[in-house]
């Protein structure tokens, strides 16, 4: 943990990518609109949540693969998963866990970086029910459902 | 287009150097034993929001030169439930949607799984999105 950067540097330098993205041409932050935009242009299915000109939010496709080659350049090799969900129940529970995240985060309209951060920086009151419960929903899992499940 | 690209890079660079990415991390914020989660989405938080105010205050334009536009988010039901749902799946598993992608490329390519339940979950509010409550 010892090359853990702290919270008082890491927080403010994620908080400026509010206004980068704004400022280099209006983009919002939102992570999770990115799944949408794979079921868009992957599996549409004729679903009318999946019609819409997803190459329009290629930007924010680029955004997620510059997390993934920015994570792999500094990647730190340490463990970031407990050994237990590399088991067949692990992974199945893993893959349940995905399964809320995406369904979840659609259903409230953002996720983390468009609620908690992009939402309660520009003072969006539904952006806090969204936090607020994220939380409820969290700490439920982790201090009484988890322990029944691993 | 590939500003995003970079924007992106260091936005994952901090998710990794800051251990966002680790599940022991997001255990130990919702057993509230570490203020280190709570410190950086509080002062992301603030940084955003004093950041948006000053573009506001002294109406900065884009390096295109347009006006800044912030879409509301309208409130519906599904900032309840769905929120509820989606924190149940940040406790499992330890990740929300940024650090999905972080882990995959810190080569935990076993969160592939999650990500893969992710894309599921959402084509899945997709299909059954006009019976759910709004």
């Amino acid at each position: 943990m010892i090359h853990t950067l702290p919270w008082y540097i890491a927080g403010p330098l994620m908080g400026l990518v509010v206004p980068a993205l704004l400022l280099l041409g209006n983009k919002q932050f939102g992570i999770s609109a990115n799944l949408r935009h794979i079921c868009a242009a992957c599996f549409p299915a004729g679903i009318s949540f999946f019609q819409y000109d997803w190459k329009k939010e290629r930007w924010n496709l680029l955004f997620v693969a510059g997390i993934l080659l920015g994570a792999a350049l500094v990647s730190q090799h340490e463990p970031i998963l407990p050994a237990a969900f590399s088991t067949p129940r692990g992974i199945a529970l893993l893959g349940l866990g995905g399964f809320l995240v995406g369904f979840g985060t659609r259903y409230a309209g953002g996720c983390t970086s468009g609620h908690s951060i992009m939402g309660l920086s520009t003072l969006q009151w539904p952006s806090l029910v969204a936090t607020i419960m994220f939380m409820v929903g969290g700490v439920l899992m982790v201090n009484f459902l988890l322990p029944l499940m691993m | 287009m590939m500003k995003y690209l970079v924007t992106g890079m260091f936005f994952g660079i901090i998710l990794v150097k800051a251990q966002v990415v680790s599940w022991f991390q997001i255990q130990e914020m919702f057993k509230f034993q570490r203020f280190h989660m709570y410190g950086i989405i509080g002062s992301a938080v603030a940084v955003g929001m004093i950041s948006v105010a000053l573009i506001k205050r002294f109406n900065i334009k884009t390096v295109q030169g347009e006006n800044v536009i912030i879409t509301p988010k309208k409130f519906h039901k599904g900032q309840i439930f769905g929120g509820l749902i989606f924190g149940l799946g940040w406790g499992l598993t330890g990740a929300c949607p940024g650090p999905i992608f972080a882990q995959i490329g810190s080569g935990e390519y076993i969160v592939l799984v999650v990500l893969a339940g992710a894309i599921a979950g959402t084509w899945t509010y997709g299909y059954f999105r006009d019976k759910l409550p709004h």
